[in-house]
């Protein structure tokens, strides 16, 4: 219910919303967790695997129940933790892992069977897990995924600071305070700066705490709602700030990597709850988060209280329960007693008292019971960065063994229970870090008034009580119990604990149940709770939505396709464009009411037997410098390219040091020492970064320079026997007679005063020019081809098309037709391996046993029987042999010939060129069809339309 | 997220920079050696935990590959 007065909270600004169906209303400062206390209810959630009802325990980051699905305003947060989201007028919220609600749980009634579910019980049951997995799933878990893709937009920043201090509580300001005049970024998870201060009414340097925390951050970037999820390597952190000033008002977040040179860690504490029977009842609350919805929202969740602790950081809750009127019983451990039991149906009604033995028990009347077991630092990303831990037995917690250069820590992460040590703290690890930075500052500390000594803390891990089900992880639903019997069976590692029993492995990632565990875990198996240590701290600290990581690459921007310099001449066209390796290219151009098919068809055709263009502007470009490029490249190249004479183009290729055929391209050599690449287009960074890589540190006294320059120049293909008489109508000052440009040869000049390239190259099978001029005249000259073409007939031709007549021809594709296995000698290229007399990339591997062995994949053509039936590419050819089927190889490309009327293919099977004139059955999907062997070459075997 | 020494550029972000894994010595003339020789050099390293010579290309600056010795286990450059 909520206290007529005080909070944080605005009263004037009611914010309805609905929980479960039911319509409720908060105010604004509100979380939802707060705003379901308020409005008296108990359970939030049902647990994991026991479906057992649960409420809310905590207040922050720690929260292991208050897990539930939010909607408002077209987002949804399927697993949002209640406590850390700002409740929004019209929000929707539900309960996860239940049905038909929280409150009436249908699948509450496993919670019968859970002696059947032990620790590893799918292990050990399910012998046939994936069979039981399905409806176990549907049982177990959190929210639901929504089917509607992620539209608030998330974003990354990267940031440098001097310091960057984790925690605005009293350390982590005092810190800033001090360092003032460096660059200093404050991050915390809450709204406001302060951390307990905003809890607890205090005067520091005789202000009011809270004037005084404004203050002490006010010349640092301060980031709200932020936490560090993690800490990397060489002062490298992962924030996340979950945006109040987002666009769409609520659930959008910004990740920040922020490298610092000094980090503090102020990061707090955790409060553990006690581990006793039933103590997951709703209504048994962290005494420390009931006093913050009690300041902070005006928030009192009960009436008649027991505040049950182990040490004296409750007696604060229990001053503040009792000024607002609540009856408070407290039962203190130091004083010989504890909680042994609860009870009440959809919430607390009574807690049973006595000494841990249990020899004696009160039954006394509650409706809420705040627990305090001790306080574990909050070490994760001192830890994660490096940082040893070590057991403190008086405060029974991992403390922060000593800081790395550049690391300090600073407040109760310390262990520190009071204001005034905090402060002092916080204030050291400033100066320090100022000073490290060559900074000193006069500055005195702030001063509050001292608090009394405390008396120690008395841990107790768990009670000798059998047939009692005590809680440890409550998220995860393990209890001391199941810590016992992995203890029993063998998991003594603290890791194999909690792989076994899934502690602290749920979202919370066990913040309150780790302590409590690894302790039952050192009690179990006789050893110091030292010895059995912590599992591994990684991060993220808290859950991080995918969609954050993402930022804004996702989509068109996870790799943006690259456009040709007339891209949009070729959605004018009507291209079907697609993504090829990264580059946005036609596979062809439809007309109106054709099939993709009938347009590949026509526009082949139209390429062999009249005139066809093609936009090959994304064919790599690589020029290549210097008195040793030669030299150099016949290194790198399979084939000779040393005795290449200007003006001259040879088709190679490049393998990588395995033999394997890295890319084929055509090798131009514009002067003596000057040479022009062209690899794939999908290839060319790869060819480049190869080039690069051996030059720098293989052979790095050769004088020779790589120059990328695919972007620099259009490049369009003519093909078909007409297209000599469509260039010399372009007016270049070239001459394009067969004499002086044959085929695979090059001649540059200008065209009406523009550079240009033309190179005669094909690979269609007919006659064909490359003709390349800067991209900045890419357009002017497409449309210029096209105007002038139009007498000849002539047509664009896509990616489609051009494959299926570079296939009736053999031409390999790189990637398609080979594979990360494919030699030269797999490709019926073995000329230079015999004749070239100098080492090159891969040589050595081509002379190995398995390079020479005979029945190697080898790359033929089939003629499928049913010639209207294109075989799957990837479709195997098989051979039975003592009634085994076994596989020969398969198929790399097929298609219809439009040459053929037929269909074809392109295959690497096994000695396939002995097999030549064989008939093989192919498979693919439990589909069985012949085909025969052929050489891989359909159309004109001798060349000569290359020259028609 | 490292920080690494461009030996041109100076102290650079990782994600700027390509690994190139364990320099191999390639063996010359690369013709002369048997097949377990030439296969140790394309395939064999000693992935060591410690310091590790390491090569690494500063691909998304200056373009320069480099040497660095690192420990894999703690991951401090150690240099060159």
């Amino acid at each position: 219910m909520r206290l007529p007065n005080g909070g944080r909270i605005d009263r004037d600004k009611p914010l309805r919303f609905t929980w479960d169906g039911r319509a409720l209303t908060g105010f604004a400062g509100d979380s939802i967790a707060s705003a379901l206390l308020a409005n008296g209810i108990k359970i939030v959630a049902r647990s994991f695997k026991y479906h057992r009802p649960r409420g809310i325990w905590g207040a922050g980051v720690d929260e292991p129940n208050a897990v539930v699905d939010v909607r408002w305003q077209g987002q949804h947060d399927p697993n949002a933790r209640a406590t850390l989201v700002p409740l929004r007028d019209g929000m929707v919220v539900r309960g996860v892992n239940a049905f038909p609600s929280v409150a009436r749980d249908l699948y509450g009634g496993i919670d019968f069977f859970q002696r059947f579910l032990p620790a590893g019980f799918y292990y050990k049951t399910f012998m046939n897990w994936h069979r039981y997995e399905p409806r176990i799933r549907a049982m177990a878990g959190l929210g639901r995924v929504g089917e509607a893709t992620e539209t608030r937009a998330f974003e990354t920043r990267h940031a440098h600071c001097d310091l960057l201090i984790v925690g605005a509580g009293p350390a982590g300001l005092a810190a800033a305070r001090a360092a003032a005049g460096l660059s200093v970024i404050v991050a915390d998870d809450q709204v406001l700066p302060g951390g307990n201060l905003l809890t607890d009414a205090t005067e520091i340097d005789g202000r009011d705490g809270l004037a005084w925390a404004a203050d002490a951050v006010a010349g640092a970037q301060r980031l709200a709602r932020t936490t560090v999820f993690g800490a990397y390597d060489d002062g490298t952190y992962g924030l996340i700030e979950l945006r109040n000033d987002a666009p769409a008002g609520w659930g959008e977040a910004r990740l920040w990597v922020i490298r610092a040179k000094q980090v503090i860690f102020a990061t707090g504490s955790i409060e553990r709850p006690l581990v006793f029977p039933d103590n997951d009842r709703p209504g048994i609350m962290s005494a420390d988060a009931m006093r913050r919805y009690l300041r902070g929202q005006a928030v009192l969740p009960g009436r008649n209280i027991v505040v049950a602790t182990n040490n004296d950081s409750a007696f604060a809750t229990v001053q503040a329960l009792r000024e607002a009127g609540a009856a408070v019983r407290v039962v203190d451990l130091r004083d010989g007693v504890m909680p042994l039991g609860t009870g009440g149906r959809g919430g607390l009604r009574w807690v049973d008292i006595g000494p841990p033995d249990g020899s004696r028990r009160e039954r006394v009347p509650a409706d809420l019971l705040a627990v305090s077991g001790g306080w574990s630092p909050s070490v994760h990303l001192f830890s994660q960065s490096g940082g040893a831990l070590q057991w403190d037995v008086t405060l029974a917690a991992f403390l922060p063994g000593a800081p790395a250069a550049g690391q300090y820590v600073a407040g109760s992460i310390t262990g520190a229970a009071d204001l005034a040590t905090c402060l002092a703290q916080g204030h050291a690890a400033g100066l320090a870090a100022a000073a490290a930075l060559g900074r000193s500052a006069a500055l005195a500390a702030p001063h509050t008034a001292s608090t009394a000594p405390a008396t120690p803390m008395r841990p107790i891990w768990r009670l000798d009580l059998p047939g009692t089900r005590q809680w440890v992880d409550l998220q995860n639903d393990v209890t001391a119990k199941d810590v016992a019997l992995a203890a029993s069976e063998g998991y003594r590692s603290v890791e194999h604990l909690k792989r076994y029993t899934t502690l602290g492995m749920a979202t919370d990632q066990g913040k309150t149940s780790n302590v409590n565990g690894l302790a039952i875990l050192a009690e179990a198996t006789g050893r110091g709770i030292d010895d059995v240590g912590t599992t591994k701290f990684r991060p993220p600290f808290t859950p991080i939505p995918l969609a954050a990581l993402a930022g804004s690459r996702f989509g068109k921007l996870m790799a943006p396709l690259r456009q040709l310099p007339v891209h949009d001449d070729h959605v004018a066209a009507g291209a079907d464009v697609r993504d090829y390796g990264g580059w946005a290219r036609p596979a062809c151009y439809p007309q109106i009411g054709e099939s993709i098919a009938a347009a590949i068809a026509r526009e082949a055709a139209n390429a062999r037997f009249r005139i066809g263009l093609f936009d090959g502007s994304s064919l790599g470009k690589i020029e290549v410098y210097g008195p040793d490029a030669a030299a150099f490249l016949n290194l790198m190249y399979y084939n000779e390219v040393a005795n290449l004479r200007p003006g001259r183009l040879r088709y190679c290729l490049l393998l990588r040091e395995t033999g394997v055929v890295f890319d084929d391209g055509v090798v131009a050599r514009l002067a003596p020492d000057r040479y022009l690449l062209s690899p794939s287009s999908s290839h060319t960074v790869g060819v480049l970064t190869m080039l690069e890589a051996w030059h720098q540190t293989e052979y790095p006294a050769m004088q020779v320079a790589f120059h990328d320059t695919t972007a620099a120049w259009a490049t369009f293909a003519v093909s078909g026997p007409d297209s000599r008489k469509l260039l010399e109508a372009l007016g270049t000052d070239l001459d394009l007679s067969d004499q002086a440009l044959p085929h695979m040869a090059l001649a540059s000049g200008r065209m009406q005063g523009i550079a240009c390239r033309i190179a005669r190259v094909s690979f269609t099978g007919e006659r064909s020019y490359e003709i390349s001029v800067p991209a900045s005249y890419a357009r002017a000259l497409w449309r210029r081809l096209l105007t002038l073409g139009t007498p000849l007939g002539i047509m664009p031709y896509g990616i489609e098309s051009l494959s299926v007549l570079r296939a009736e021809k053999g031409y390999i594709l790189i990637g398609t037709d080979t594979d990360g296995m494919t030699l030269p000698v797999d490709l019926g290229l073995e000329g230079p391996l015999r004749t070239k007399k100098v080492d090159f990339v891969g040589k050595r591997s081509l002379l190995t046993p398995d390079a020479l062995r005979p029945d190697r994949r080898q790359m033929v053509g089939l003629l499928p029987e049913d010639g209207a039936l294109v075989p799957a590419v990837g479709a195997h050819a098989v051979e039975t042999r003592n009634g085994k089927h076994r596989s020969l190889g398969w198929i790399t490309t097929a298609c219809t010939s439009p040459m053929l009327r037929r269909s074809i293919a392109l295959a690497m099977i096994e000695g396939g060129r002995a097999r030549i004139g064989e008939t093989v059955e192919l498979f693919h999907l439990d589909e069985r069809s012949r085909a025969t062997i052929c050489a891989p070459i359909f159309h004109d075997p001798a060349g000569e339309r290359l020259h028609g | 997220m490292l920080l690494l020494p461009c030996p041109h550029c100076g102290l650079r972000d990782e994600p700027e920079f390509s690994f190139g894994g364990e320099p191999a010595v390639r063996p010359i003339p690369a013709a002369a050696v048997d097949d377990a020789t030439w296969a140790d050099y394309l395939y064999l390293r000693q992935n060591e935990k410690g310091p590790h010579r390491e090569l690494w290309c500063h691909s998304g600056g200056c373009g320069q590959w480099f040497v660095l010795t690192r420990d894999t286990a703690t991951h401090a450059v150690l240099g060159p």
